[in-house]
């Protein structure tokens, strides 16, 4: 199975959105994603999480890789738009208290 | 209801000559805990070693997530395996590799996960069977609880749908038991597993079980929950519940008998 991703970077910030079941097979694409931007130290890269109906430990694990590399070059990465059962994957690991959450794709771009 | 996750029909098993499991039917619901009763040697480990395909039963379906695990090809069957975890009878970590190895090994082997994220990932299940910062332990270095929690770690590596546990609290001082019990129920709610656990442990079955089956010499002689089971009048369910030794029954002529061999 094959995640949708499109990434566009405008403004010092990319916006990442992914879209599809994020699981051992698939999370390896989003990491490539992740890596190019980090690569580019873009200083904020906001990934869109509400087309995501799954994410297992690989995909959050991909997420917390992405925002340590962010971390060092002290760029910033951040989650929007958790879907319930995501946010609750979320909360379980308790990544909700190492990232920063958003509403939306929106809230996370004009912050 | 839902559809079961699990669906077993007719399942008869024998190793060599001896029968062990004769006719067996069971459903496993979706996210239920099912736990597998029964006096030592009346095949727990065996249904469980069927069901997730590691011995070849005499007859009977199996159906695991829709495929029928008896009939399956290799590759059919691999598919749904990597979403069943297992903590053996005997806890198996392999005791030449650290705790973390032991924990990465199924994701090494069944993923395209790149080694930093396998290491982020084991970390997350150490983490969540209270074992954060052990991951460079060997297993020798651990007591029988914590080599439990690293197992279970491990069972839970690859993010399972299906958790087998077979006596997972088995040998452990009671308070420890305890605490590998509610890891147990925690886990299952957690990552919204369905869970099948064998224990011997009364006090375990009351704390986790949503069904229990109490199987007895190859043959399911109760299935319901707990209550049910409380409520029942069949005299082997009250027998066992009530833990009665069976030296109470023992007939002492024949005992004799049986020990000098003469019949
Ligand atoms: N590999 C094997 N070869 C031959 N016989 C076996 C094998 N494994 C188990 N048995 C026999 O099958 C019967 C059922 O064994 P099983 O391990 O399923 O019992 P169990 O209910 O899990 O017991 P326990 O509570 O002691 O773990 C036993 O009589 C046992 O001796
Ligand atoms: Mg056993």
């Amino acid at each position: 199975m094959s995640l949708k991703i499109t990434s566009k970077v405008e403004n010092q910030t990319a916006l990442l959105s992914i879209a599809g079941e994020v699981d051992m097979c698939s999370s390896p694409e989003a990491r490539k994603e992740i890596a190019a931007l980090v690569k580019k130290e873009i200083p904020r890269i906001v990934i869109d999480l509400s087309g995501v109906g799954y994410m297992d430990s690989s995909g959050v694990a991909t997420l917390i890789e992405g925002l340590q590399m962010c971390n060092k070059y002290d760029g910033k990465l951040v989650v929007a738009g958790l879907r319930d059962n995501v946010r609750e994957v979320f909360e379980l690991t308790k990544l909700d208290k190492i990232f920063e959450i958003y509403e939306d794709a929106e809230a996370a771009l004009t912050e | 209801m839902d559809e079961p996750i699990i669906k077993i029909r007719n399942l008869h098993t024998s190793y060599g000559k001896r029968k062990i499991l004769k006719g067996i039917d069971l459903d496993v619901y979706p996210y239920e805990t099912l736990v597998i009763l029964g006096r030592s040697g009346c095949g727990k480990s065996t249904l469980l070693r069927h069901i997730v395909g590691l011995n070849q039963p005499d007859e009977g379906e199996i159906i695991v997530k829709g495929v029928n695990i008896v009939t399956a090809s290799e590759d059919e069957k691999n598919e749904v395996l990597k979403k069943i975890g297992m903590l053996f009878q005997s806890g198996a970590l392999f005791n030449s590799m650290t705790v973390g190895e032991n924990v990465a090994l199924p994701l090494l082997e069944h993923t395209p996960q790149d080694e930093n994220i396998i290491k982020i990932m084991t970390r997350m299940k150490l983490g969540m069977v209270g074992l954060s910062g052990f991951e460079d332990f060997m297993p020798s270095q651990l007591s029988g609880g914590m080599k439990k929690r690293a197992a279970l770690a491990r069972a839970i590596s690859m993010d399972p749908d299906i958790l087998f546990c077979d006596e997972p609290s088995a040998g452990l001082d009671p308070i420890v038991a305890v605490g590998i019990d509610q890891l147990i129920l925690n886990l299952q709610s957690a990552m919204r597993m369905t869970t099948v656990v064998v224990t011997h442990e009364m006090a375990s079955v009351f704390i986790i079980a949503d069904r229990i089956c109490l199987l007895h010499e190859g043959e399911i002689k109760f299935l319901g929950t707990k209550e049910e089971m409380k409520q029942s009048n069949d005299p082997y369910v009250v027998q066992f519940l009530e833990r009665r030794a069976d030296e109470e029954h023992l007939d002492p002529d024949k005992y004799l008998h049986e020990l000098v061999g003469e019949p």
